[in-house]
């Protein structure tokens, strides 16, 4: 028998950004919080030898252990659907702060377009690309978003400096990037100017790694970047990139009115009378039941476990594929990468860097151009960054070299310093054949069902990859001094096997009605009003940007609409 | 208390995070003041070859010799310096499958087991390090068939022969396709060149050397703007400690 634990005002399922964003909020006006998190305790501490490719960029040391819980893959409805095995496509996170401690720190904001996706291009196209593609407007807009993103931003003391492109946009910022962008330097510089030539419009991308010492609203600091090139996959050993715990989770912790609960895995939501009363969970170190009441609950699992939560706790109506009912799991959506190599004789300093120290443009993302003659919609950031390459994970070799053997070691040698990369992030826009649902076969270790994910690469997808392929070799073609370039190859089938991204969304979407979303604009979901979920599941489709910024931006929006429910025990919206 | 439920109390007694501002400041500056240190740290430590080093998975002689011979291949000695051998590589590879790798620890290794397609990813029941000693076997006995000698005592040339069949998936195999033997020793091969040598491989940092990568330097601040190019002395993980 599960045994049952002291009520609490709120729990939340995982303690990374949206976690503790919810976290901070909630204990700062006087609620009790209790994070469950399957992971262990960490802190800037425990990454004093962080820079280890080996462990932590190759063998994923900070990441989820899909020994205890994975996801199955299938391309189309018609296959069999077997275990995400090792980890590949996308990097999940685990132990306290999540994700957002092992993160980049591009931070961007979607556009308005983004939010209204379905009756603007309607509106300047028509039904385009026809009824597969299950389009849908947020429930909100831009401006609705605009002062959570502001919010975020300066938890995370961002650094950039205005898009050139804002204003055609519709973008516009209630006040600056809290700080100046980072340091700018020759890579960034070259990939700048050919972009200019090209009357594109570059810009310093917003970075969560900060540019000097920074104090955000909460009063938690931040050190300065020392563009250690260890920044995606590893923590930050001197707490410069702002994470959940460089921030938030400290902030909710000196209320005195939070705790975190680690290895504890949150095996099911209970419910009653069209109520959510708490969570089950497991302790992994005993394999004990408990239960965890809450007055409310919060489900900060991301985009899978929030997913798998609600499916296994019969919260919601399943979306079957067949017959377009239902919605929790739908639009599910993945994000394309594309890009060129250029390949140099004179030499830069590749392996320096910070996780966000790029420069990007948008001139083709959004409908920031005309489609009329193409055959997508939206588009894709084009975008050098200097992150720092890693010798194991990024050392590209020109086109035509062997993979081993002599030349091969010649040309990985001679090439490391000796390249630039181009890269497009595209827009994934949902097909009604991309969807979650529950694996009828795989268990986790805890006898839940594996989450099962149906995916593929549509036909929008492929001719935007394409287009926006076309046009980084283009820039990388005409860099000063360019050798000679490699052009990445046109998108084939999904394969969960090579590193893509972690930018995975949907699933547990938000919108203005029952029928199109799993969740109101507040988060809250439609059948329990005592129950939110929130994170990149709530997007209706995703954008050529990364998530985190909506994410954090909806987490405080959600924050507010708790307190908000808390005082007057109604659905929100 | 018990020791997974983290509290205000908790949390700051542990010092745990840079929670207050003078944690966050001190450990920045603490941080910086390393990197300085290992600037300037004696030749005498960054020229240290990693000499310790022992067999810990392979049993016998002539695996550990079929093994060597395949990753010389992949990353040959050249005038540029060492290839796999001389960097310490079939011990890196060796000691690994004696570990979370060889043994598939992180991974998610309960059936069905089916076929899959290749955008799938591996489906086969069997760990690293059972694959790593049937592909070595398999290598073994197909040097012998085709030229009645030790893979290990062939040309180059016939090694290499070998392998490419191996890499194309014409290799009969069970369990396990020959491609994928073959993708695994390749990766390993060049993890073992190019990880941090605490993990046996890339002795003295010769591998990171080559290409002139600096290995696991704690800050590039007084540099990063810089349109110079900075060739600097690799320094890896063992370097920092005390
Ligand atoms: C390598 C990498 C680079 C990235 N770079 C960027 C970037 O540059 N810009 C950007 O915008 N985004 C980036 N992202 C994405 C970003 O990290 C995520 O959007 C963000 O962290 C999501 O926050 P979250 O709170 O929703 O989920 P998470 O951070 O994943 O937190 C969820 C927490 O819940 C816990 N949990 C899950 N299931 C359970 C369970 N059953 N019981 C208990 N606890 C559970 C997990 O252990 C985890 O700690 C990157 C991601 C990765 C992996
Ligand atoms: S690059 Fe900057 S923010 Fe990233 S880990 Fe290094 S010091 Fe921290």
């Amino acid at each position: 028998m599960a045994e049952i634990l002291k009520k609490v005002d709120v729990v939340t399922v995982g303690a990374g950004w949206t976690g503790g964003i919810i976290a901070a909020e909630l204990t700062k006006a006087g609620l009790n919080v209790l994070s469950l998190e399957r992971g262990h305790m960490q802190s800037t501490e425990n990454f004093n030898f962080i820079h280890d490719e080996w462990r932590y960029g190759i063998n994923y040391g900070l990441m989820q252990d899909c020994s205890k819980d994975t996801v199955t893959f299938r391309n189309d409805l018609k296959e069999l659907a077997l275990p995400y095995r090792k980890m590949g496509s996308f990097l999940l996170g685990n132990n306290v702060g999540g994700a957002g401690v092992h993160w980049n720190g591009w931070t961007f904001r979607f556009m308005p377009y983004d939010f209204e996706i379905k009756s603007r291009s309607f509106k300047r196209y028509g039904n385009k690309l026809g009824d597969d593609y299950t389009l849908q407007d947020w429930g909100l807009t831009y401006k609705d978003m605009e002062p959570y993103y502001d919010k975020f931003e300066k938890t995370c003391g961002i650094s950039g400096e205005p898009n050139p492109l804002a204003e055609k946009m519709g973008s516009f910022r209630s006040s600056p990037y809290p700080q100046k962008p980072l340091e700018n330097t020759k890579i960034l510089k070259r990939f700048e100017s050919t972009a200019k030539e090209m009357n594109l419009h570059p810009f310093r991308l917003p970075a969560a790694n900060s540019r000097s010492g920074y104090t955000n609203p909460d009063g938690q600091e931040l050190a300065p970047c020392e563009y250690c090139a260890f920044c995606e996959r590893y923590g930050c050993e001197y707490g410069a990139k702002a994470s959940p715990i460089t921030t938030v989770i400290p902030k909710a912790m000196s209320t005195g009115k939070y705790t975190i609960r680690t290895y504890s895995n949150a095996t099911q939501i209970l419910k009653k009378d069209g109520k959510v009363t708490g969570v089950k969970f497991v302790d992994t170190r005993t394999m004990k039941e408990y239960i965890q009441p809450a007055d409310i609950v919060v489900l900060t699992s991301y985009v899978f476990n929030n997913a798998k939560l609600l499916m296994v706790s019969e919260i919601g109506s399943q979306y079957d594929p067949k017959t377009g009912k239902g919605t929790l799991g739908k639009n599910y959506c993945y994000q394309m990468n594309m890009g060129t190599t250029a390949f140099f004789e004179e030499q830069f300093n590749t392996f320096m860097g910070s996780g966000a120290l790029g420069t990007t443009c948008d001139d083709f993302i959004g409908d920031n151009f005309d489609h009329s003659r193409e055959k997508f919609l939206h588009g894709a950031m084009i975008y050098s960054v200097q992150s720092g390459n890693r010798p194991i994970q990024s050392a590209p070799v020109p086109q035509g070299t062997p993979s081993w053997g002599a030349e091969f070691k010649k040309a990985l040698n001679y090439n490391f310093t000796r390249n630039i990369f181009i890269g497009g992030q595209g827009a994934s826009l949902p097909h009604k054949n991309n969807y979650l649902s529950l694996d009828p076969t795989y268990k986790d270790a805890f006898g839940m069902p594996l989450l099962r994910l149906t995916y593929n690469f549509t036909d929008q997808d492929r001719a935007l990859h394409k287009f926006i392929t076309d046009k980084t070799a283009q820039i990388a073609k005409r860099m000063k001094g360019v050798k000679s370039i490699k052009k990445g190859s046109y998108l084939k089938n999904y394969s969960i096997v090579p590193y893509q991204t972690t930018h995975n969304t949907g699933g547990t979407t938000m919108g203005a009605n029952p029928e199109m979303s799993v969740v109101n604009t507040y988060l809250q979901h439609w059948d329990a009003d005592n129950l939110f979920v929130v994170g990149a599941g709530n997007f209706q489709h995703n954008s050529g940007y990364n998530p985190t910024d909506t994410v954090g931006a909806l987490a405080y929006r959600c924050a507010e609409g708790i307190l908000k429910y808390h005082k007057s025990g109604k659905i929100l919206a | 208390m018990q020791d997974n439920i983290i509290d205000r109390r908790s949390f700051f007694k542990l010092g745990l995070l840079g929670g207050s501002v003078v944690a966050a400041s001190t450990l920045g500056g603490g941080a910086v003041l390393k990197a300085a240190e290992l600037t300037d740290s004696p030749k005498s430590l960054q020229t240290k070859s990693n000499k310790i080093r022992g067999r810990i998975f392979f049993q016998t002689q002539t695996e550990f010799d079929t093994l060597s011979a395949a990753c010389e291949r992949i990353y040959p000695k050249d005038n540029q310096g060492e290839g796999a051998i001389g960097l310490g590589v079939p011990y890196f590879i060796d000691n690994q499958l004696a570990s979370a790798y060889g043994y598939n620890d992180r991974e998610y290794m309960q059936g069905p087991f089916m076929d899959g397609k290749e955008e799938q990813g591996y489906q086969t029941p069997m760990k690293r390090k059972d694959i790593f000693l049937e592909g070595v076997h398999a290598l073994e006995t197909n040097a012998k068939k085709r030229y009645k000698k030790s893979f290990s005592s062939l040309k180059g040339k016939e090694q290499d022969e070998i392998l490419r069949d191996f890499e194309k998936g014409k290799i009969q195999t069970i369990g396990f396709k020959s491609s994928y033997f073959f993708t695994l020793l390749r990766e390993m091969t060049i993890a073992g060149v190019l990880a941090d040598p605490i993990y046996g491989g890339n002795d003295n940092k010769n591998g990171w050397r080559m290409m002139q990568y600096p290995g696991a330097q704690m800050s590039y601040i007084d540099k990063i703007a810089s349109d110079e190019f900075f060739d600097i002395e690799p320094v890896g993980l063992a370097d920092m400690e005390d």
